[in-house]
């Protein structure tokens, strides 16, 4: 690859995805709800079909929120290939919840990912760590899934997608292999780079690799930081177990690791995407309110 | 008797000639990553424009985040010390002083003789720092010269959601699609950095007269806006602010002999 070419590169990408369960249709179903979760950087929609996930999307959010709400929802259809008038309810949540346009109404997020942190990693959940594009929150969450205690950090990217998207398009490595690559080096693990801040961090990783240091020694640094920056945030709170992580970073496996070890607890497993639980838990409010006879408004 | 004071800061590092408390020579060099060489840089290009050697110097003080790379100085000077002696020899009636770079800021109130009663730092946040405004220039397009003067051609504010500079980029980026003024878009990054300095300011709390030193009180906008902000009728800046430090840093070494 030549150098203009790789200048080109965009490494913050993440593959934008659909999904739909083999073993159900909408045909079938009695209730159909949607959440969408309008996020600072992704947003997702999750079709229900009586409560159970049929199909769900995630792409990335544009300057729009309106226009990232309709694109998540209709590729979410698409995968479903589902009529959009099959939907009895739909609840919007996440950052831009507001300009959600077709949306009946909107629930705050830290509710909506207790309630899907619940239904996806099962109800034993006790303490949900969410960690966004923008934003770090430590949720505490009873039996139902219902929240108990909040922390949220929305003031500084240090620990968040946004900060690891600026950093691996820094490092010139693709954000989906940031997490594997950070474990590819020789001898000791390097000690956290000293910066907070993402501005700072980036100037502190440049100076490192004048000094000779691997790729892979600093990314294995910034991942460190990163996690220690978002220990400090779920520690405050206080860690009860069982413990789960959703937002994106739940898939970076180079700060995750490494949180773990600080948190010292397992982290609970699922078979379902950690991105779409805040889309998960709008549709099954949805579902509960369709069931108590909540319709759709109407629309012109 | 003839001291340099040198402050090896995160972007420039500054050299301060001092003969008999009176300013003789001045070098300015980048910084870049390896701090001793800046430092040794910057006191030749001093010792250059005052017309002497190295040798006619009788001491060296050092300061700035950089300031332990220099082995041979003679005398360690804190930012906040420096920043109070220099303020205090700039402008004798200082209470308060600022001191904002690149990638730092600090404020303290100081007593009629330029010592320091009380300080606050920021030196973890990009937000409050010339780094900020230079992520914004990149961002619109424009040199951090020119965001200055554009933000003072404004009549529009527009608040800033975003404190963080990796999100007020974006919010920078989205306000450019939107079509908004260039020159309201810097006004606002010049608020919502100044409302950041000045709540640094305010915690050690607004006395007469106010001095700002450091690179950013050479942005004009800046220098607005903190008036409005703190609401002063004047803001007392030495020319050529980005030296504050060097100077304080010679002027403490001075006393210490």
């Amino acid at each position: 690859m030549d150098m203009a070419e790789e200048k080109d590169r965009e490494f913050w990408r993440w593959t934008e995805s659909n999904w739909k369960n083999p073993d159900m249709e909408w045909k079938d179903a009695g209730h159909v709800t949607v959440g969408i979760d309008v996020g600072s950087v992704s947003s997702q929609a999750v079709i229900m079909a009586d409560g159970r996930i049929l199909a769900y999307s995630n792409m990335r959010t544009r300057s729009d929120s309106a226009n990232s709400a309709r694109n998540a929802m209709d590729f979410a259809l698409e995968a479903a290939d589902m009529p959009e008038d099959r939907i009895g309810y739909c609840i919007g949540t996440g950052y831009g919840r507001v300009s959600v346009p077709f949306a009946d109404r909107s629930i705050t997020e830290v509710t909506c990912i207790a309630r899907g942190a619940h239904f996806i990693y099962g109800p034993k959940v006790r303490t949900v760590l969410d960690v966004g594009g923008q934003d770090i929150k430590a949720i505490q969450c009873d039996e139902a899934g219902k929240v108990t205690n909040f922390l949220m950090n929305d003031k500084c990217a240090a620990g968040t997608g946004r900060g690891m998207e600026v950093f691996s398009d820094l490092m010139g490595v693709s954000i989906t292999e940031v997490g594997d690559r950070s474990f590819e080096y020789e001898g000791e693990e390097p000690e956290a780079v000293s910066s907070i801040c993402v501005v700072y961090a980036k100037s502190e990783a440049v100076g490192l690799l004048r000094k000779g240091w691997t790729t892979e020694q600093v990314l294995a640094a910034y991942c460190r930081a990163m996690a220690e920056r978002i220990y400090s945030l779920v520690e405050k709170l206080g860690l009860n177990p069982e413990f789960a992580v959703t937002g994106g970073m739940a898939k970076n496996r180079g700060v995750m690791d490494r949180l773990m070890r600080l948190v010292k607890l397992d982290r609970m497993e699922t078979e379902w995407d950690p991105q779409i639980a805040g889309a998960a838990g709008a549709a099954l409010f949805a579902h509960a309110l369709c069931r108590k006879g909540k319709g759709r408004k109407k629309r012109s | 008797m003839i001291i340099a004071g040198i402050d090896c800061g995160a972007r420039n590092t500054k050299t301060v000639i001092l003969k008999n408390g009176r300013i003789i020579g001045k070098g300015k060099v980048r910084t870049g990553f390896d701090l001793e060489n800046a430092m040794d840089a910057a006191l030749d290009r001093g010792l250059a424009s005052a017309g002497i050697a190295r040798e006619d110097v009788r001491k060296i003080g050092v300061t700035g985040s950089g300031r332990n790379a220099m082995k041979t100085a003679d005398c360690e000077v804190s930012d906040i010390a420096a920043m109070a002696r220099a303020a205090h020899f700039f402008f004798p009636d200082s209470r308060t002083v600022a001191d904002v770079g690149a990638e730092e800021g600090r404020a303290a109130k100081i007593d009629e003789k330029g010592n320091v009663v009380d300080f606050v730092v920021n030196e973890k946040c990009a937000a409050g720092a010339g780094t900020f405004v230079e992520t914004m220039a990149r961002a619109l397009e424009v040199t951090v010269e020119e965001m200055g003067p554009l933000a003072l051609e404004s009549d529009t504010e527009i608040p800033m959601n975003a404190q963080c500079t990796v999100f007020a980029e974006s919010e920078v980026v989205s306000l450019i699609h939107a079509k908004t003024d260039k020159r309201d878009i810097s006004r606002a990054i010049h608020d919502a950095m100044v409302s950041r300095i000045v709540s640094m300011i305010r915690r050690v709390g607004v006395n007469e007269d106010v001095v700002m030193i450091g690179g950013v009180a050479r942005n004009p906008g800046c220098v607005e806006f903190m008036k409005k902000a703190l609401r002063v009728e004047h803001l007392f800046i030495p020319d050529e602010p980005e030296f504050g430090a060097a100077v304080g840093a010679a002027l403490v070494t001075a006393e210490k002999m």
